[in-house]
């Protein structure tokens, strides 16, 4: 996979920034010199909530920057966490006085680039605290890991805190909200295709022809099982499977189910495995209260899909039904 | 001194612009891919920044290099190399330099790396290269060594460090997610750091 559709390497995200803007130029806008998207009638006179991380996600997370949701996202290089600078940049177009949330994924460069910013911030008297969303179940969480890596559930954490600040919620409450969609959610991958960095000459991990890795990571990071390539109901019962296993489901419960594309799977795929998901969760007694398929976290071209499940409450409902306008989560 | 260690970081910079391709290898096999990518973006920056200004003081010197890092390199080694240079441009002496002071930079880096990264020698990371390496400036104190000496046992010690990382299973940072198998690797991280220890010496003792 040699070819892409790009300029220069070195531009892809600036170029891509720029068009993300222009895009939806009544809601939002770029700082200048800084890779940062920004709701226009920022700042507003709630709790602000800034996430970001590395480009090659996309929609995530500026598609995310609206009413009901980001205030900011901030996009470093393409799979690296954006720069401290940048942050505290975001931090102060959108800070309101009623402070800022930072919505960061689990991974070592994005906590270091965040509280950085955070420490920044604080310094300058602007109230910021933090989440950290971790819900990739491929990874074993323990002392001798980094933990698991935040991925697509992480989506559910701009909706739901984005609605809470948007309630008039108090910092404490937002980052409650906040806390609550990461306890409940959980999400593992798979990749059928490895991506390419554009910078990159080479892929960032091989895959064999008739291969399959399971548990893999939104950076291609290897996951659980290297397996040969198998059915698409088979891929989702292993998926989910461990999904469930993860935490605790009773007969009754209401889930959102988000069924995400990493980049380089037609829809058709992503239907297919809908279906399937479905199927299993009807069999457990599962209702499905809200259902989302297509792109919401992405791994640059790389073929392949998650399945994320956000056990929901009554909170958990009305803040997922609370209006944004941002089309893909309404 | 302050034309010196201008020379050291320009050097170090074209050490790791050239290692590029190396590194983003290493870190293909256990990370993400894109540390030569990074580290060569940043490292462009801190050259253009050192080319284009005059630094009366070494301190305001490496300072500047810290913050071009913070803010160019991102992923995890902007922080931590950035924290550890800035470290360094609270002790870097102004005038002459000797066994003591080779310590207390070595020291300061590792204290600004410990403190972002929370990492220990042993859990294969850019410290495997770097505490070996200061250690090894305390023994030479010890032995009386001679300032030339020291220094290139330290870059010995800095390559040993930096090899060790192969057998070793990462515990922190994006190659943990391997498990075992992050084992067999050399470590990106402890491998720039070898290269900037390298470059350092070989600049102060050509």
């Amino acid at each position: 996979m040699k070819k892409k559709l790009v300029n220069n390497p070195d531009h892809v995200v600036v170029e891509m920034v720029e068009g993300i803007v222009m895009e939806r130029p009544e809601k939002i806008e770029k700082l200048d010199d800084f890779n940062v998207v920004v709701r226009k009638d920022a700042p507003l006179e709630k709790v602000a909530l800034v996430s970001g991380g590395g480009s090659g996600h996309e929609p995530s997370h500026a598609g995310y920057v609206g009413e009901g949701m980001l205030d900011a996202a901030v996009a470093g290089d393409v799979f690296t966490s954006p720069t401290p600078d940048a942050v505290f940049e975001a931090i102060k177009a959108v800070d309101g006085g009623q402070g800022v949330l930072l919505i960061v994924k689990n991974y070592t460069g994005d906590i270091m680039n965040f509280e950085m910013a955070a420490d920044m911030a604080e310094a300058e008297g602007i109230e910021v605290d933090h989440v950290v969303v971790n819900d990739d179940v491929a990874v074993e969480d323990s002392l001798y890991t980094t933990g698991r890596r935040g991925v697509a559930g992480t989506v559910f954490v701009h909706k739901i805190a984005g609605a809470k600040a948007a309630a008039g919620g108090k910092l404490s409450e937002v980052k409650s909200a906040a806390e609550k969609v990461i306890a409940n959610v959980r999400t593992k991958g798979m990749a059928l295709y490895p991506c390419r960095v554009p910078s990159a000459d080479e892929s960032t991990f091989k895959l064999e022809e008739d291969e399959m890795e399971l548990g893999i990571g939104i950076h291609g990071e290897p996951g659980t099982e290297r397996t040969k390539v198998k059915k698409a109901d088979e891929v989702v019962d292993d998926l989910l499977g461990s999904v469930l296993s993860d935490i605790s489901f009773k007969n009754g419960d209401e889930v959102a189910l988000m069924v995400n594309g990493m980049g380089g799977t037609p829809l058709m795929e992503l239907y297919i495995a809908n279906r399937r998901a479905h199927q299993i969760l009807e069999d457990k007694g599962i209702k499905v209260y809200k259902n989302f398929v297509g792109e919401f976290m992405t791994s640059l071209e790389m073929a392949g899909m998650s399945i994320t499940l956000l056990k929901l409450d009554k909170e958990l409902k009305e803040l997922l039904d609370a209006p944004t306008d941002i089309n893909l989560m309404k | 001194m302050t034309e010196k260690i201008k020379d050291i970081f320009m050097k170090i910079s074209d050490v790791i612009i050239e290692n590029k391709k190396y590194l983003t290898e290493l870190d293909s096999a256990i990370g993400d891919g894109d540390h030569g990518i990074n580290m060569s973006r940043g490292f462009k920056k801190v050259k253009e920044k050192l080319s284009s200004n005059d630094y009366e003081k070494n301190s305001d010197l490496v300072k500047t290099v810290a913050m071009t890092l913070i803010s160019t390199v991102g992923g995890a080694a902007g922080p931590l190399y950035g924290t550890a240079f800035l470290n360094v441009s609270k002790v870097i002496p102004e005038a002459e330099f000797d066994i003591d002071a080779a310590i207390e930079i070595g020291e300061s880096a590792i204290n600004g790396i410990q403190k972002r990264g929370k990492a220990e020698q042993g859990e294969k990371t850019m410290l495997d290269a770097i505490m070996p390496a200061v250690e090894s400036l305390r023994e030479s104190k010890e032995k009386n060594l001679e300032l030339k000496d020291a220094l290139e046992e330290c870059k010995k010690a800095a390559e040993e460090g930096m090899k060790a990382t192969i057998p070793m299973q990462a515990t922190k940072g994006r190659a943990s997610y391997l498990g075992e198998r992050s084992k067999g690797h050399q470590d990106p991280g402890a491998t720039s750091s070898y290269l900037i220890i390298k470059t350092i010496v070989d600049e102060i003792n050509k």
